[in-house]
């Protein structure tokens, strides 16, 4: 399956050399938002070479760039297509492109329309100018609820095999029955991390997502113990469990800051710095209560 | 971004006011409501706000603008940091291919 278009200029609907450049990646699903938003109109459509990668990803690495888009506008010839030097781009590529650097290069003129593609024909049918809410950023609860299947996927490969080893080393020293509750305690933890953790971000407390992934699988915890008979846990294993299961849904919501638009790098890199000793310091915690607990019973 | 707010004092956007020229392109290209135009000079009205993205560095033509840019996300600066030092296993996911 492929998610690319060819890059270069394309028509929609019967443009003349007047008619306003539009600049996207060649995403599939870029493309398509872009063209169907535009459907009825009639717009030039520059499609970069981004190798499929949607426009904020690629703004990043460089692709959705200044080099990229020179390069583009001489190979479609669009200075003989078009008669103005107009280009039009969305406001989340101007991480990777420079304008005035644009203007040296090619004479175009770069602006930064809309956050949105949907937004294009208001921006279009205001003689091109946005508004505030056409410049914002959302990200709601349906927003962050699309991204969690793809990231369950993405952890299931690094966890399960270490469900299974949890099973397994479990299943050796305290049997089938305590092996398969620890194996899916610990799936349970992931999950809430992943989906739990993003889906209530605005709802749990503080703003590192280190620490609202830690209330999450505290919460995790605490309707575990309460629901499947935490009494009869003993106390090195709720003990270890309130230490464990809360560090490893931490660590999961700390790795959603790469699916939201509002995290920094140097946020992030204070809250790895601070929260992964503690998340392994609480893991190694609960390992050695385990143990302990098994060597003096 | 309404109804979200990351961490505070760690941004590492500059703005050199003496420099700015007044274009206005940072409060165009910022998604996040970081600047202003006060008169003829750009002002950093929200710099708790920067996620540290470089559009305006990039795009400000009298380089007046400087911040350490880069993506904020975990998973990411996990496998950079296991790439780096060589570390086996882990590697080949990540978000952003």
């Amino acid at each position: 399956m492929t998610f690319m278009v060819p890059p270069g200029l394309y028509a929609i609907g019967a443009p003349d050399s007047e008619a306003p450049v539009v600049v996207t990646a060649n995403y599939k699903m870029s493309y398509d938002l872009v063209r169907r938003a535009l459907c009825g109109r009639n717009v030039w459509l520059l499609v970069l070479e981004t190798y499929g990668i949607n426009v904020w990803c690629a703004a990043g690495k460089g692709t959705f760039g200044t080099g990229e888009l020179v390069h583009r506008i001489e190979k479609s010839g669009l200075d003989r297509v078009v008669g103005h030097r107009r280009l039009i781009l969305p406001i989340l590529g101007a991480a990777g492109v420079s304008a005035h650097r644009v203007k040296q290069r090619s004479g175009f003129d770069v602006t930064y329309a809309t956050m949105r593609a949907a937004d294009l024909p208001a921006y279009l049918d205001r003689g091109g100018s946005s508004t505030p809410a056409m410049r914002e950023l959302r990200f709601n609860w349906y927003d962050r609820l699309v991204l969690i299947p793809v990231e369950l996927v993405l952890a299931a490969k690094p966890v399960l095999p270490a469900a299974a080893l949890i099973y397994l080393v479990t299943r050796l020293v305290w049997g089938a029955d305590a092996a398969a509750a620890a194996a899916a305690a610990f799936l349970g933890a992931v999950c809430t991390g992943v989906a739990i953790g993003p889906l209530l971000l605005p709802l749990l407390p503080t703003r590192s997502f280190a620490v609202k992934g830690a209330f999450a699988g505290a919460l995790y915890c605490a309707l575990l113990y309460a629901l499947a008979g935490g009494v009869s846990w003993g106390g090195a294993a709720t003990l270890a469990a309130f230490l464990a299961l809360p560090a490893v849904s931490s660590f999961y919501t700390l790795n959603f800051t790469g699916c939201t638009t509002y995290t920094s790098k140097s946020g992030v890199k204070k809250e790895m710095r601070l929260g992964l000793p503690v998340m392994a310091g609480a893991l190694g915690g609960a390992l050695f209560i385990v143990m302990a607990g098994r060597l003096l019973v | 971004m309404k109804g979200f707010r990351y961490l505070q004092g760690v941004a590492t956007l500059e703005l050199s006011t003496p420099l700015c020229i007044g274009c206005g392109r940072c409060v165009e290209v910022c998604p996040h409501q970081v600047f202003r135009m006060e008169g003829k000079r750009a002002v950093m009205v929200d710099r708790d706000a920067c996620m540290e993205c470089g559009a305006c560095a990039l795009n400000c033509p009298a380089a007046a603008l400087k911040v350490d840019a880069g993506v904020g996300c975990a998973s990411g600066m996990i496998h950079e940091w296991l790439r780096e030092r060589k570390i086996p296993g882990f590697g080949g996911g990540g978000c952003c291919g």
